[in-house]
């Protein structure tokens, strides 16, 4: 009667230690998420394809040679102005007849609502640095998203990143991503 | 007496931990198991640019990467010190990305193909020409979901 079953082991603390890694190893997989710029290309063309007139008005050129300078509007430009130049641009608050025109289109949930037919063009070099190239695509969408988040505060009175995918695509229709690449000059070389 | 203190001595029995940490060391060895499986070796230095509008990739599976950047140190005798381009885990040329859009679309069926994005990991310091290309032959294959890889910046 008096013998002692044997003892266990206490194991809780190798619990503890496995929580530990799994903890370590759940952060570390879900750091390595992909951030990015999502972007479509256009379609190939068709073989006799004549683009269509476009005004002259409604083009806003950035153009980034192989040093990695910029030009936009055909000026010289710093990057830090080019958000503010292609917020002015697309938005053309003023209705100027030198910014682009506007479209009154239907749109679900939002009614009408002037879209505007501005269209940034960005064309490269093939000598220009892709970091140049990024942080250019990255200024434009930030022009966009700003956009964007303002015409859902006005709209929905609610943040851009809070709507649900509805009237997300309302937005994204009065505000479409219109950023045009033409063919990248060659004067940088390289293949 | 002595009956009554023998039964104190004993307090309050312990709760068996051990079928607790078998779990959680099958949850480990899953995420060991994920993690690890998901890379595969780079052969290629890559330094994302990197920018503050930058977005989550959704649906890992239906991404295929397109990897460009300098060789690494250590393979930088096999493959020169040009920036190169690598598809899954072999160094590739610029042609073979049609063919590679071809086998990457064959492997999913034919309703997620088409939902199929190309994400351009690119090191920094690659020439846009390189890129151009790349989207072009993207372009001809007609795969015209692309994503540019960044790292999020934090700073401004």
């Amino acid at each position: 009667m008096g013998k002692k079953s044997t003892p266990g082991l206490n194991t809780s603390a190798m619990s503890d230690i496995s929580f530990l890694l799994l903890a370590f190893f759940l952060m570390t997989s879900s750091i390595n998420t992909d951030m990015g710029i999502a972007r479509r290309l256009p379609p190939p063309l068709p073989p006799n394809f004549t683009p269509p007139e476009v005004r002259e008005r409604n083009i806003f050129q950035v153009k980034i040679n192989r040093n990695d300078r910029i030009l936009f509007n055909k000026e010289v430009g710093d990057i830090s102005l080019l958000k503010e130049r292609a917020k002015e641009f697309l938005g053309n608050p003023t209705n100027s007849p030198d910014l682009p025109e506007k479209l009154e289109t239907n749109i679900d949930l939002i009614g009408v609502y002037p879209v505007s037919k501005g269209v940034i063009s960005l064309q490269n070099d093939r000598g220009t640095s892709y970091d140049m190239y990024f942080r250019v695509q990255n200024e434009l969408t930030a022009a966009i998203n700003e956009m964007r988040d303002e015409l859902s505060r006005e709209k929905f009175s609610r943040p851009y990143k809070d709507l649900d995918q509805a009237h997300r695509d309302a937005i994204d229709k009065a505000i479409p991503v219109a950023i045009s690449e033409a063919e990248p000059t060659k004067i940088g070389g390289g293949k | 007496m002595a009956r009554f203190k023998q039964k104190n001595d004993k307090g309050t029995p312990g709760l068996n931990m051990g079928s607790m940490s078998d779990i959680i060391f099958m949850l480990l060895f899953f995420f060991m198991v994920i993690t690890t499986m998901r890379e595969s070796e780079l052969f290629i230095k890559i330094t994302p640019p990197k920018g503050t509008e930058v977005t989550k990739l959704e649906k890992k599976s239906l991404v295929s990467y397109i990897n460009i950047g300098v060789p690494s140190e250590k393979y930088a005798a096999k493959y020169g010190t040009e920036p190169r381009i690598q598809l899954n885990d072999q160094i590739s040329e610029i042609e073979n990305i049609r063919q590679f859009v071809e086998l990457e679309k064959s492997a999913r069926s034919e309703d997620e193909s088409k939902l199929l994005t190309f994400a351009i990991k690119s090191d920094s310091k690659v020439k846009m020409g390189t890129i151009s290309d790349i989207k072009q032959e993207l372009r001809t294959a007609s795969a015209l979901k692309i994503f540019y890889n960044a790292s999020k910046d934090v700073k401004r």
